[in-house]
């Protein structure tokens, strides 16, 4: 199989990752739970792991670094604890469901939502989110880049506008997280949530958030901590405010291993082979007759995903054939982003989605180019 | 049960905070192993810092200097 749809998950991962995730099923206790020997190597590693997404984000403190099992739940803790009814927030068509769908059910209860718009090459203007910006507003909700298009946006410039306007700049960075630089500090970004599955190249079921220190975020979820058993309430520091319960200790240990690869590699150098693979093939298949591509490719700097339609086909359709005859995994449908998909047109039959890893060769774009030639002069 | 001798402890805000003194002593050579909170600080469940009774100011000057944060540093018979 060319596994292409590492926008959903990276397949292939560094085997460390794998060795790693092991030898923790064999070795580790529970973090935060008791001081054995098993106890504490879970713990060592746990923390060892925030202090790396910490210096990989530009994160000030390692012990603002909240496990979660993934973005949607970083999303979620972050959006829900921070966001009250009567609130103003601002977010963008390029949002993902794990944005759209916590901002609607607050919007339900209170909270007043505005939308800054994508155009039909899902770009948003900094100027128009700009102008929604109101002296009350509490937050603005980003993604760092469409999981459709790939674009990105520029999350430097929006996270200044923010601070201006003393708002707190929530970034999505799902797409993002591993392979393209993030600096929270640079940047003005609050609060930070990725997963581990992706870019990162960690296991599933791994993720979180970074918490600029001074945010207070309330938790929305309660409970076990290891640590002040007899308060009745949930300890208020981070990262145990908001991270009751067991956390998964054997996928943070293939995360922390996941971590090491990105750090001999460079975050620069995998950005530079992702993109010299997406515009191989986008090169290729934009000039076919028939084919048409989604997103701006004048950008600089993008995510590594070139989404597409044949003809008039389904994207299911293409995708399946892909799959089938091929032997090309890709991602068809609505890929869980609808107001990109309206700005797009293609709420009718979604899109096919192409994204590229660090694992991917030159010949496995080339296949892909081949097929989706065939499929475009049949 | 082995006897009781008179030892420093050192709780933490959290156990994440208690990572990371404990990476730092390691690194500065600081005395000391992680244990289970004795009862005598709380009947809770997190892990604190055990060192001989003399290496109080080395530790809590070291750590305060360091900007590491700490709950709590008394000398016990645990």
């Amino acid at each position: 199989m060319i596994y292409l749809d590492n926008a959903a998950t990276t397949l292939h991962k560094p085997p460390q990752v794998m060795d790693a995730v092991v030898r923790a099923m064999t070795a580790m206790g529970n973090a935060a739970r008791g001081a054995h020997g098993g106890a504490l190597e879970a713990s060592r590693t746990v923390y060892n792991t925030r202090v790396k997404l910490a210096r990989l984000f530009g994160c000030p403190r390692p012990d603002h670094v909240i496990f979660t099992a993934n973005s949607t739940e970083a999303l979620n803790i972050a959006i829900s604890g921070l966001i009250r009814p009567g609130d103003h927030v601002v977010t963008t068509d390029c949002e993902h469901n794990s944005v759209l769908r916590p901002l609607y059910r607050l919007e339900e209860r209170g909270a007043v939502l505005d939308i800054a718009p994508a155009d039909r090459l899902g770009r948003v203007a900094c100027e128009d989110l700009e102008a929604l910006l109101r002296p009350d507003t509490r937050a603005v909700v980003c993604t760092h880049a469409s999981n459709l298009t790939g674009n990105v946006l520029d999350i430097a410039r929006i996270g200044e506008m923010a601070r201006r306007r003393g708002a707190l700049f929530i970034v999505d960075a799902s797409q993002t997280a591993g392979a393209l630089p993030i600096d929270m500090e640079a940047m003005g970004v609050d609060v930070l949530c990725f997963t581990g599955h992706k870019g990162l190249m960690g296991p599933q079921g791994t993720g979180g958030l970074c918490v600029r220190p001074g945010v207070e975020i309330e938790p929305w979820k309660v409970g076990g901590s290891g640590v002040h058993s007899y308060d009745r309430r949930q300890p208020r520091e981070y990262p145990t405010r908001l991270e009751a319960g067991t956390l998964n200790g054997h996928g943070i240990a293939g995360l922390s291993a996941a971590l090491d690869f990105l750090q001999e590699v460079g975050v620069e150098a995998i950005e530079a082979k992702e993109c010299a693979l997406m515009d191989r093939f986008y090169q290729a298949v934009s000039a076919m007759d028939g084919v048409t591509v989604y997103g701006d490719f004048s950008q600089a700097r993008r995510s590594a995903i070139v989404a597409l339609n044949i003809r008039d086909y389904d994207s299911a359709a293409v995708s399946d054939e892909l799959s089938e005859t091929y032997g090309i995994a890709t991602r068809p449908g609505a890929h869980c982003a609808p107001r990109m998909h309206r700005a797009l047109g293609t709420t009718d039959r979604g899109a096919v989605r192409f994204s590229f890893s660090w694992f991917n060769t030159q010949d496995e774009v080339d296949e892909a180019i081949r097929a989706v030639g065939q499929l475009a002069e049949e | 049960m082995r006897e009781k001798k008179p030892a420093l402890i050192i709780t933490f805000p959290s156990t994440a905070a208690a990572m990371e003194a404990e990476s730092f002593c390691q690194e500065q050579g600081l005395p000391g192993r992680i244990i289970p909170v004795p009862r005598e600080i709380t009947a809770g469940c997190g892990l604190a810092w055990r060192a001989p009774p003399e290496a109080e100011a080395a530790l809590t000057g070291a750590l305060g200097a360091a900007g590491l944060a700490w709950s709590d540093a008394r000398v016990l018979e645990v």
